[in-house]
């Protein structure tokens, strides 16, 4: 006995599916692209009021010294977790024991959220109690290492964090793909006494240039969504100078109640997405279409 | 000879090196929490405790202070744990019932339902927050674990469904329809060949998924209710509050219990972690 039929249970099965998709996702995003033009102020208002909120976004000097965070940040993180992932991949690649644990040790912060990551650090460079005390206590009484609450350095901090936390996703995928690189490399290159340096750098490198594009992407993602490591670390302080877009959102959401510019700086987030994927985007569909 | 000792030595002092900077705040952390206040105080960070207490680890756990609120982590340790065990059910249920039907009943329709989540799923999170906030509102589960659950499940389905249906693409095809042709029905196929058939990807799921709640931040942040709040913003605000001393210790043993299960999760099933993570990033 059959109650329905199998076309009748796919569309039963992917309902809950449509509704994430429509509803929970696109629909959202419309919402608040919608709510970028309105007057909403504590609660969400539909009286459109054109570009003012725009106007208001970027006539504001905390957004522009968010937004310009992000990209220092982003690039800083960006470079550090993937020259810092490679030189570990290689030198894992070359050890001949341990190899298992000290993949672990790099490994394990990955695991934790970046709220502990950043309470974490927030502790060891908080200059009362982490390393400026250490030093001081032993003896170097005028040793200084307050980046963490100077308006200038600040940012520093936080990459210096997310650094340490997302080294080892990078460090791991290029492992793996050095690993599935062709073993016969090595005795070619042997025969010509190409140093081993170069091998890595010349041809084994090169040919990881998907696995390099994946990090970057994964990374970017990452910095357009980091809030969490920023709040626990600096919470965009001193004042604002170490705030990024993702915690500039919140603020104005939740905090003083400019849903409508909010939306817009959220708007941005995406539209600075979408503009750094579209080379992305170009190269897959001309390689697919090669 | 000399020359490739001297070479695997620095390799090793390197990775040494690097073993250190990554482990330190780890061991920093871990002698902090079993030392008194006062010593926490004065000493250096790196230094062993002259006196070993647990006395932080019990406070951090039931006696801490936000504020008037001194109840620990406790609590919110448990109200995570109510939130993340159903929505991890849910969404790799969905995610797995998705990865069937786009894979082996495959049409149209569900491709274009597949890229658009695929899709969405690169959209900051910020952008969903205030209509979350008006839906939640609407449906009256505001600030209630039912709220944060539904959330998670909403959230966690694009990356159960792209784990699962990369999975079951792989799997042959003679098996279904070899089920087909037995007369098999369409759950009947799923819950008989195709789930016994996940064991790993289940594992993998249900840790990644897991995690991803647990230390999630934002949603926590924003539509935690005070009293219940998921772990990651009640050790936050645990950690960013203070009321006359600041008593560090307690503060590190509070944040060192809220890592423990991913930390052990990862410890224990290291293995399962990296195959979900790097799968999901090569994949995704």
């Amino acid at each position: 006995m059959k109650l329905l039929n199998n076309h009748a249970k796919i569309a039963l099965v992917l309902c809950p599916t449509i509704i994430v998709a429509v509803y929970f996702i696109w629909g959202f995003a419309a919402y608040t692209a919608y709510l970028s033009f309105s007057k909403s102020t504590f609660l969400p208002n539909h009286e459109l009021i054109g570009l003012e909120n725009y106007h208001t976004l970027f006539d504001d000097i905390r957004w522009w010294v968010a937004y310009a965070n992000m990209f220092i940040f982003g690039g800083l993180y960006i470079f550090g977790c993937i020259i810092f992932g490679i030189l570990l991949a290689i030198l894992l690649d070359r050890a001949t024991k341990g190899e298992s644990l000290f993949r672990m040790f790099y490994l394990y912060p990955m695991s934790l959220s970046l709220v502990v990551t950043g309470l974490i650090w927030q502790w060891v460079l908080n200059p009362t109690s982490g390393i400026q005390h250490l030093f001081r206590s032993s003896g170097y009484e005028n040793f200084k290492f307050n980046w963490i609450v100077s308006q200038d350095y600040a940012i520093y901090t936080i990459v210096f964090a997310a650094v340490w936390h997302g080294t080892g996703l990078i460090m791991i995928l290029f492992l793996s793909g050095i690993k599935s690189t062709d073993p016969e490399i090595w005795k070619a290159t042997k025969i010509d006494q190409i140093p081993v340096w170069r091998v890595y750098l010349n041809i084994i490198l090169p040919q990881l240039r998907a696995i390099l594009l994946t990090a970057v992407l994964l990374l970017g993602f990452q910095v357009v969504r980091s809030f969490d490591v920023v709040v626990a670390l600096t919470n965009g302080g001193p004042g604002y100078a170490s705030d990024v877009p993702a915690r500039y959102v919140f603020e104005y959401f939740f905090e003083r109640g400019k849903i409508g510019q909010g939306s817009a700086a959220a708007m941005m987030m995406v539209t600075t997405m979408i503009v750094l994927i579209l080379p992305y985007l170009v190269f897959e569909i001309r390689r697919k279409d090669a | 000879m000399i020359a490739r000792t001297g070479k695997s030595a620095l390799i090793y002092a390197v990775l040494v090196l690097f073993g250190l900077f990554f482990l330190s705040p780890l061991y920093v952390m871990f002698v902090a929490s079993f030392k008194t206040l006062a010593e926490v105080r004065q000493s250096s960070i790196f230094s062993l405790p002259q006196v070993w207490t647990i006395e932080p680890w019990i406070k951090a756990w039931s006696g801490a202070c936000s504020g008037l609120d001194c109840q620990g982590i406790r609590p919110f340790f448990i109200a995570t744990f109510e939130i993340a065990i159903p929505a991890v059910f849910f969404a790799i249920f969905l995610g797995a019932l998705n990865g069937y039907v786009m894979t082996q009943w495959r049409s149209k329709f569900a491709d274009i339902l597949f890229g658009l989540l695929l899709i969405g799923s690169f959209v900051p999170l910020q952008l969903f927050l205030i209509p979350l906030a008006v839906t939640l509102r609407e449906l009256d589960i505001y600030g209630t674990t039912v709220g944060l659950v539904l959330i998670h499940t909403v959230y966690g389905i694009p990356l159960t469904t792209m784990l699962f249906r990369n999975f079951y693409i792989s799997l042959p095809s003679e098996l279904f329809k070899a089920a087909v042709i037995d007369g098999a029905g369409f759950f009947k196929i799923f819950f008989s060949v195709i789930v016994p058939m996940s064991p790993a990807i289940m594992i993998v799921a249900i840790i990644l998924v897991f995690s991803g709640i647990y230390n999630d931040f934002l949603f926590a942040l924003t539509f935690g209710d005070t009293s219940k709040r998921p772990i990651m913003a009640a050790v936050q605000n645990l950690v960013a509050t203070t009321y006359g001393v600041k008593e560090h210790n307690t503060n590190i043993a509070a944040v060192f219990i809220s890592a423990l299960p991913t930390l052990l999760l990862f410890l224990f099933a290291g293995k399962f972690f990296v195959r979900g993570l790097t799968h999901g990033a090569v994949k995704g």
